[in-house]
C-alpha cells in the first residue's frame, strides 16, 4: 500500500492565509523575531492508487484550481520537501526548515473524514486520509523552528510536529484488542493501597470513597471490575454529582452558624421553591433543577429552555478544542432536554488573563492568554457557526489570576413542544446510542475535571482533550428532532462527561439496564471494554426507543447518513450490567451507584474584610477634569469593544434577530442584551443577557453575587424584559474548597442568589458549578499556586411579548432629554474609576432589593408604554461610561449637568463611622460619574413624552441630566465647572482600539 | 396563481433550510425542504419542482472548501437532472453556502446549465475573506444589469452577510471582463453612493470580492448565487437599525424571492 500526499499551495498573486496566521500568532506569544514564513496544507491518501489516481483526486476534489496549485508525490519524496521553485522569491533566500503538522492518531480530523467518504463516493480505492499542515520557516535552524512551531503552529496536547521529511508509512489507527477481564483487587487493600489505586486509575476517589466501595464489595464476597469501578468514580465525580455543593456543609460568618444538609437545595433550589408557591397557579416554570436544562413556559406551543456549563481545564489545555467541544456538550444539554429542544441561540463568557501580558509573565506550563484568547474564540466560532445555532450574547472578563486556568463559560437556549417537555424510561426500551463514532478520546475528563490543573496537566491529561466534529452534531440533531416530532422514543440524553456510563446511568437509574458494549461502533479497532464505556467521545445521544419504533428509527437515521445502534435494554432489574462478547463484565446495584456515596461534611467560614478608605494618591481638587479617567476605562480590555469577537460569530443565523449585540447609527455599540424571535411566525421576544463582576469578590462575596444578578436582569430590562418573567441560571468557579474560607464565599455567594431570587421573584432554573480552579507550577520562589478570582456568571431569561417594543442604548435624536433612573450609591469598591487611578479599598456596592424591583417595574412600564427612545444600563464605568457609550453608539453629542443627580440622587446610606468614612473619600462628582451603583438606567426620552415618562415611573428616583445634541462632544458639568468635555471620535477611538482585529 | 413548489436541498450541515424555506412561503410558494441523499435515490423528483434553493450552511462541515463537497455530489450524480431543470425554464437559487456549491460545481460560469465534468476547471471561485476570517455583518448591494430573474425591479438592497470563503475571483482578467460584459455579475456591494460600478473598500466589500461582486447568474439568467443572506431581512425588526426608524415595512430580501414565484404567476 502507497502512501501518497497531495499539497496545496496558493496560486502566485493569492495569498499565503496560513503563513500569515502563522506570523501573527508568533508576535502575540513573543517567538520567531523577523523570519519568513511559506505555507502549504495537504492531505496524506493511503490505498492502492495509481499516480492518475491521485491527480483526479487533487483534480476532482481537494484542490480549488483558481486559487491554489497541487504539488503531487508519494510520502516523503523531495518534490514535497522543497518549497516549489516559483514560491521563492526575495524573502526566501537563506536555509528553510520544513516543519509539518499531524493531528495525532485518533485525533478527530474532520477534514480528512470528509475527505476520504468524498474520495470514496468518486469511486477511488483510498482507505485513509489524514491531513497536514506545511510551514517552510527561512532564518531559523531545527532547533529554534520547532521551538516556534509549539509555540506558535501548533499544540502538542493533540498534534504531532514532524521538522524535515515525513518518514510516515501508514495512516493506519488501532491495534487488535484481546479480551480480558479485568478485576480490581481491592477486598483486602489497606487505606494506603486503597488511595494508590485511586490515584493510579485517574478515578479521583477520595479514601472515604474508596473504602465505602471496599465494604460494598465485601458484602458482595468479590473484587470489583475495572469498568465497575469507573462506572462509580464518574458518576461520583464532582462533574457529575456536585457532591460538595448538594453535600453537608457548616458554614460560619459574622451572623453565625447553620449547618446545611445540601446546601444548593437549602438556598438557590428552595428560592425557586418558595418562587413558584408564591406565583400559585401563575407558576410558570416547567421544569428547575432536574433535566439537563431548566424549561420555563414562553409561546402558545412551546416552552424555553436553556443551560450553561463550564469548559475550563481543556480550554487551558487546548484553548480550540475546549472550547468547541465546550459549546458542542452544552448544545447537545438542549437536545437532550424533554424529548430534544431544538437549539435557537448560544452564549458564551470567557475570563482570560490580559492579552497583552508579557510572555515572561505566563508561569511555565500555561499557554499564553492571547493565544488561549484566540483559541477559544475560534473554538466557539467554528462549532456554533456550523451548527447554525446564533451566538447572540457573552462577555469577556480579565484578571492575572485566570493566567493557568482561564474560564470557558458556553450556554445554549432551546425552543421545547409543550407536548415534548417529559421524558420516561419503560422496561424494554432499546438503548440506542446515534451519532459520533466511541474512540479514545476524552477518557477521564468527567474525574479530570474535578481535580486542579497543574503545569504537568499538558502531558498527563492530553486524553481528555478533544476536537469536536459539528457537522457530525448537526446531522444528529436533525435526526433527533425528526425523531422526536415523529415519536419514535420515549426518552433520551446527551453523553457528556463520563461516556455511555453517565448517559445510561442516568437513564436507567429507576430501572436497570443491560449493556453490549462489543456492539458500539468504534472509530478504530483495540478499545478495551473499559474504555468503551467511560470514552467521552463528542457529539453521542442515546435514546430509550420502544422496540417496535425501533425499525423507523432506524431508516430514518439511514435517511440522513447517521450511524445508530442498539446497544442494549432497559430492564427492571435494578442493576447495571454490562457485556463483552457476551461475557459479563460489571453488574452494579443502581441503588449503590446514585446514593452509595458517603456524605461529605465541609466547612465553610467567611468573614468580610473591613471597611477601608479609599486611598487616593492625590486628592481630588473641587474643578477635578475626569477625561482621561473616562478615556481609560473605556478602553480597559473589560469594557472596550468585543466587535472583533462578536463579528465572527453568526449571530443571525435562524433570522430571527431583532436586538444584535453591536446596535446604533453604525452597527457598532454595545447592545445590553440580545433579543431574538425564535417563532418566525410569532412576535414574542427572548432576551439573553448575563451578569458578573469577579472584582467586587474581593470585598464581598455576597455582594458580588448580587451585583451580578442585578447587572443580568438590568440588562435583559434595559431591551424591554417584563422583570416579572426572568429566569435565571448560575455558574460557580470557584478554587479548592477544601480551605473553608474559599467554600465559604461561595455559601455567602448562594445566599444572595437565595434573597434575591425570592424578593424579585426571578427563579433560578439551572446552574452547574466548578470547583478547585487552580493552577500550580514550580515558580522562581518554589512551587507556586494561582488560584482565580471567585467568578458567579448569572444568565438571565427574559421575555417580550411584542419585539416592536424593545429599545437600544443608542442615542437616537438631537433634542431628547436624558434621564438617570436610580438612586447612586457611595460604593466604589472594585470600581473601574478605582482601577484607572490605583486606588484600594470602599464600599462594596449592594442591592436594596425592594427600590430595586421598583425601578425595573417602572422602567419596564415606561418602555412597554412606547415613552422611551433609548436604555442602556449602568454597569462597569457608571453613568460617565453609559453617557459616552449611548452618544458615540448614537452618533449625536450630550450635554449634561449632574446638580440635581449630586443633589437629590446620590442617597445618603446608612454607614456606621468607618463606613462613612470610606464613603466620602472621592467625593459627590467622582461619585455620581464614577460609582457603579446597581439598578440603574440612563434613558432618553423625546420632549413631547417627558410628562408621561415621569408618571411612568411614579416614586422611582429619576433626575434630567441633560439633552442629546447635533453636535460631537461630551459635556458633563457639575458645580458650575465643566467635569468631562471629549469628543465621540476620541471616546470611540479609545473604547475601539484596544481590541480590534 | 398556483403556488410554486420550491425544492430547497440540504446536506449534512446545511443550517439555513427552514428559514430560507420560510421566506418562500411568505413569498407565495410551497416549500419542501429535501435530504440530498433522498434526492440522489430518485433524481428524476428534481422535475416536480419549479424551483430548487440551496440554502446557506457548512454543508459537509466546508471541509477541504467551502461547499467543495457539496458540489462534486452535484457533479457525480445529479449533472443532467440540473440541466434538463434549467432548460425546463425553471429557476435555481443558491444563497451564501449554496452560491459556494454552484460556483464550485461549475454551474454558474458555464452555459451549459450543469456542473462540468471531471476535466473542466471553472471559471472563478468563492475564496477566503481578505480579512482571513469569518465575518457577520450588514451590507448594502445593488443589482447591475438585468439578465437575472431574481433581481427585477430590485435597485438595492440592505442585508447581512456571514461567510469566511465569500472573496469573488475569476480565473483571470479575460473571464472577469467576460462575465462582466455579458450582464452576469448580477449583484455588487456598494458604499452609499451605491453606484454598482464604483470602487468601494471594505467593509462595505466586506470580503475583496473582485468587481465587488455579491451575486453572480448563469447566461440565462435563471441560475443565480450571492453571499448575502435575503431569507435573514424578512421582518423589519430583522434591521440592525430598526429602532432608528431606517427599516421599512417589509425587509429588503423579501422582493428576491417573490420576484422567483412571480416568474410562474
Amino acid at each position: 500500500m502507497t502512501l501518497w500526499e497531495v499539497d496545496l499551495h496558493p496560486r502566485p498573486g493569492f495569498v499565503d492565509r496560513r503563513a500569515l496566521d502563522a506570523l501573527a500568532q508568533a508576535r502575540d506569544v513573543g517567538v520567531g523575531g523577523t523570519i519568513s514564513v511559506r505555507s502549504a496544507h495537504g492531505y496524506l491518501l493511503e490505498g492502492e492508487l495509481t499516480s492518475e489516481q491521485v491527480e483526479s483526486a487533487a483534480r476532482r476534489l481537494l484542490c480549488d484550481p483558481v486559487v491554489e496549485q497541487p504539488v503531487i508525490g508519494r510520502s516523503g519524496d523531495e518534490t514535497l520537501v522543497a518549497l516549489p521553485a516559483e514560491r521563492h522569491d526575495a524573502e526566501t533566500t537563506n536555509g528553510a526548515t520544513l516543519v509539518q503538522i499531524l493531528p495525532k492518531p485518533g485525533v478527530t480530523d474532520a477534514v480528512a473524514e470528509t475527505a476520504l467518504r468524498s474520495l470514496q463516493d468518486l469511486g477511488l480505492p483510498i482507505e485513509e486520509v489524514r491531513t497536514v499542515r506545511k510551514y517552510w520557516l527561512f532564518g531559523l535552524g531545527e532547533a529554534d523552528a520547532r521551538r516556534f512551531a509549539t509555540k506558535a503552529l501548533a499544540n502538542e496536547s493533540i498534534e504531532q510536529i514532524v521538522t524535515g521529511p515525513l518518514a510516515l508509512e501508514s495512516l493506519h489507527v488501532g491495534s487488535h484488542y484481546p479480551f480480558n477481564k479485568v478485576v480490581v483487587r481491592m477486598l483486602g487493600a489497606n487505606p494506603e493501597r486503597l488511595d494508590r489505586i485511586s490515584r493510579d486509575g485517574q478515578l479521583s476517589l477520595t479514601r472515604e470513597e474508596m473504602l465505602t466501595i471496599q465494604a460494598h464489595y465485601r458484602d458482595a464476597g468479590r473484587d470489583p471490575t475495572d469498568v465497575e469501578l469507573e462506572t462509580i468514580a464518574q458518576t461520583w465525580s464532582e462533574h457529575c454529582s456536585h457532591k460538595t455543593l448538594k453535600g453537608r456543609i457548616r458554614y460560619r460568618d459574622e451572623r453565625g452558624e447553620r449547618l446545611f444538609d445540601n446546601m444548593l437545595r437549602e438556598t438557590i433550589f428552595e428560592a425557586t421553591q418558595q418562587v413558584r408557591r408564591d406565583l400559585g397557579d401563575k407558576d410558570w416554570c416547567v421544569s428547575v433543577f432536574k433535566d439537563n436544562a431548566g424549561v420555563v413556559t414562553f409561546a402558545e406551543e412551546a416552552h424555553v429552555t436553556i443551560k450553561v456549563e463550564t469548559h475550563n481545564r481543556p480550554s487551558a489545555i487546548e484553548p480550540y478544542g475546549g472550547a468547541n467541544t465546550g459549546l458542542g456538550g452544552v448544545i447537545r444539554d438542549t437536545l437532550g432536554t424533554g424529548l430534544g429542544a431544538k437549539p435557537i441561540a448560544s452564549t458564551d463568557v470567557f475570563c482570560f488573563a490580559p492579552p497583552d501580558m508579557a510572555p515572561e509573565d505566563v508561569p511555565p506550563g500555561a499557554l499564553h492568554p492571547r493565544r488561549i484568547m484566540n483559541g477559544v474564540v475560534a473554538g466557539v466560532r467554528d462549532y456554533g457557526n456550523r451548527m447554525g445555532i446564533p451566538t447572540v450574547n457573552g462577555a469577556l472578563f480579565f484578571d492575572r489570576r485566570y493566567v493557568g486556568n482561564p474560564l470557558v463559560f458556553c450556554g445554549s437556549v432551546g425552543l421545547l413542544p409543550k407536548d415534548k417537555a417529559f421524558k420516561s424510561v419503560e422496561a424494554g426500551d432499546l438503548i440506542v446510542a446515534i451519532g459520533g463514532r466511541t474512540g479514545r478520546d476524552g477518557i477521564h475528563g468527567a474525574t479530570f475535571s474535578s481535580v486542579e490543573l497543574t503545569s504537568e496537566s499538558e502531558t498527563v491529561s492530553s486524553g481528555a482533550v478533544q476536537i469536536g466534529h459539528a457537522v457530525t452534531e448537526k446531522m444528529a440533531m436533525d435526526v433527533l428532532l425528526a425523531a422526536r416530532d415523529r415519536g419514535l422514543f420515549r426518552a433520551v440524553t446527551d453523553c457528556g462527561a463520563g461516556g455511555f456510563s453517565s448517559a445510561v446511568g442516568e437513564m436507567g437509574e429507576e430501572l436497570g439496564a443491560e449493556v453490549h458494549l462489543d456492539r458500539a461502533p468504534l472509530k478504530y479497532a483495540g478499545l478495551s471494554y473499559a474504555e468503551i464505556w467511560i470514552s467521552e467521545a463528542q457529539e453521542r445521544m442515546v435514546f430509550a426507543v420502544p422496540p417496535e419504533k425501533w425499525e423507523e428509527m432506524r431508516g430514518l437515521c439511514e435517511s440522513e447518513g447517521v450511524e445508530a445502534t442498539v446497544l442494549g435494554t432497559f430492564e427492571a432489574t435494578g442493576r447495571l450490567r454490562l457485556f463483552y462478547n457476551g461475557a459479563e463484565v460489571g453488574d452494579l446495584s443502581m441503588k449503590f451507584l446514585h446514593d452509595g456515596r458517603p456524605p461529605i461534611v465541609r466547612e465553610a467560614t467567611y468573614s468580610p474584610p473591613a471597611p477601608s478608605t479609599p486611598t487616593l494618591k492625590h486628592p481630588l481638587s473641587k474643578s477635578e477634569r475626569f477625561d482621561a479617567d473616562l478615556l481609560a476605562i473605556l478602553a480597559s480590555p473589560n469594557v472596550a469593544s468585543k466587535e472583533s469577537i462578536i463579528r465572527q460569530y453568526d449571530h443571525e443565523v435562524l433570522a430571527g434577530s431583532v436586538i444584535k449585540p453591536l446596535v446604533g447609527a453604525h452597527n457598532d455599540g454595545p447592545s445590553d442584551a440580545a433579543v431574538i424571535r425564535p417563532i418566525l411566525s410569532s412576535r414574542r421576544g427572548l432576551v439573553v443577557a448575563c451578569g458578573m463582576n469577579p472584582r467586587l469578590g474581593d470585598f464581598d462575596a455576597y455582594w458580588m453575587a448580587a451585583s451580578g444578578i442585578d447587572e443580568a436582569v438590568r440588562n435583559c430590562v434595559a431591551v424591554g424584559a417584563d422583570p416579572n418573567k426572568i429566569a435565571l441560571l448560575d455558574n460557580f468557579c470557584w478554587g479548592r474548597i477544601d480551605r473553608p474560607e474559599t467554600l465559604g464565599s461561595l455559601v455567602r455567594a448562594a445566599l444572595a442568589c437565595q434573597d434575591l431570587s425570592v424578593a424579585w421573584k426571578t427563579p433560578f432554573i439551572s446552574g452547574k458549578d466548578s470547583l478547585n480552579n487552580e493552577f500550580r507550577y514550580d515558580g522562581s520562589d518554589g512551587p507556586t499556586t494561582l488560584v482565580i478570582p471567585p467568578t458567579l456568571l448569572i444568565t438571565a431569561l427574559g421575555q417580550v411579548e411584542n419585539v416592536a417594543r424593545c429599545v437600544t442604548m443608542d442615542l437616537k435624536k438631537p433634542g431628547n432629554a436624558i434621564y438617570l433612573v436610580g438612586r447612586t450609591w457611595p460604593e466604589t469598591a472594585g470600581s473601574h474609576f478605582h482601577l484607572v487611578r490605583g486606588i484600594d479599598g470602599g464600599l462594596v456596592p449592594q442591592v436594596r432589593t425592594a427600590e430595586a424591583l421598583a425601578t425595573f417595574q417602572a422602567v419596564h412600564r415606561a418602555i412597554d408604554a412606547g415613552l422611551v427612545r433609548s436604555c442602556h444600563d449602568l454597569s462597569e464605568g457608571g453613568l460617565a461610561v453609559a453617557l459616552a457609550e449611548s452618544a458615540f453608539a448614537g452618533g449625536f453629542g450630550v450635554e449634561a449637568d449632574l446638580d440635581e443627580a449630586i443633589a437629590r440622587g446620590l442617597a445618603p446610606g446608612e454607614y456606621d463611622a468607618d463606613q462613612k468614612s470610606a464613603s466620602e473619600a472621592l467625593g459627590p462628582v467622582a461619585t455620581i460619574l464614577f460609582a457603579e451603583s446597581n439598578s440603574r438606567f440612563l434613558m432618553e426620552v423625546a420632549p413631547d413624552k417627558e410628562s408621561a415618562f415621569r408618571d411612568a415611573l411614579g416614586d422611582v428616583a429619576c433626575f434630567r441630566i441633560g439633552a442629546v445634541t447635533d453636535g460631537s462632544q461630551v459635556t458633563v458639568r457639575a458645580n458650575g465647572e465643566t467635569c468631562v468635555d471629549a469628543s465621540l471620535a476620541e471616546l470611540k477611538e479609545a473604547w475601539q482600539k484596544p481590541l480590534r482585529f | 396563481m398556483a403556488r410554486p413548489r420550491v425544492l430547497i436541498l440540504r446536506a449534512p450541515g446545511t443550517n439555513c433550510d427552514e428559514e430560507t424555506a420560510y421566506a418562500f412561503e411568505v413569498a407565495g410558494a410551497e416549500s419542501r425542504r429535501m435530504h440530498v441523499l433522498e434526492l440522489l435515490r430518485s433524481p428524476a423528483s428534481l422535475h416536480e419542482y419549479q424551483i430548487l434553493c440551496i440554502p446557506g450552511g457548512f454543508s459537509f462541515g466546508d471541509d477541504i472548501g467551502a461547499g467543495k463537497v457539496f458540489a462534486g455530489r452535484l457533479q457525480q450524480h445529479l449533472g443532467e437532472e440540473l440541466a434538463r431543470f434549467r432548460d425546463a425554464d425553471k429557476l435555481t437559487l443558491g444563497i451564501c453556502n449554496g452560491f459556494q456549491t454552484l460556483i464550485k460545481s461549475g454551474m454558474l460560469t458555464t452555459d451549459k446549465g450543469s456542473p462540468l465534468v471531471e476535466d473542466e476547471t471553472p471559471d472563478a471561485t468563492l475564496f477566503w475573506n481578505d480579512s482571513g476570517r469569518y465575518e457577520d455583518r450588514w451590507v448594502n448591494v445593488a443589482s447591475c444589469g438585468d439578465r437575472c430573474v431574481f433581481l427585477r425591479g430590485i435597485e438595492r438592497m440592505y442585508l447581512p452577510i456571514a461567510h469566511a470563503e465569500g472573496k469573488f475571483v475569476a480565473r483571470d482578467e479575460r473571464t472577469l471582463e467576460e462575465l462582466e460584459s455579458s450582464g452576469r455579475l448580477a449583484l455588487r456591494y456598494v458604499d452609499e453612493r451605491c453606484d454598482p460600478k464604483s470602487d468601494v473598500c471594505y467593509p462595505c466589500n466586506p470580503n475583496g470580492s473582485q468587481s465587488n461582486v455579491a451575486g453572480l447568474c448563469d447566461e440565462s439568467g435563471r441560475i443565480f448565487g450571492l453571499m448575502p443572506h435575503p431569507e435573514r431581512h424578512l421582518d423589519p425588526t430583522n434591521h440592525p437599525r430598526w429602532t432608528r426608524g431606517e427599516a421599512g415595512e417589509t425587509g429588503d430580501g423579501l422582493a428576491l424571492f417573490v420576484n422567483a414565484v412571480r416568474y410562474f404567476g
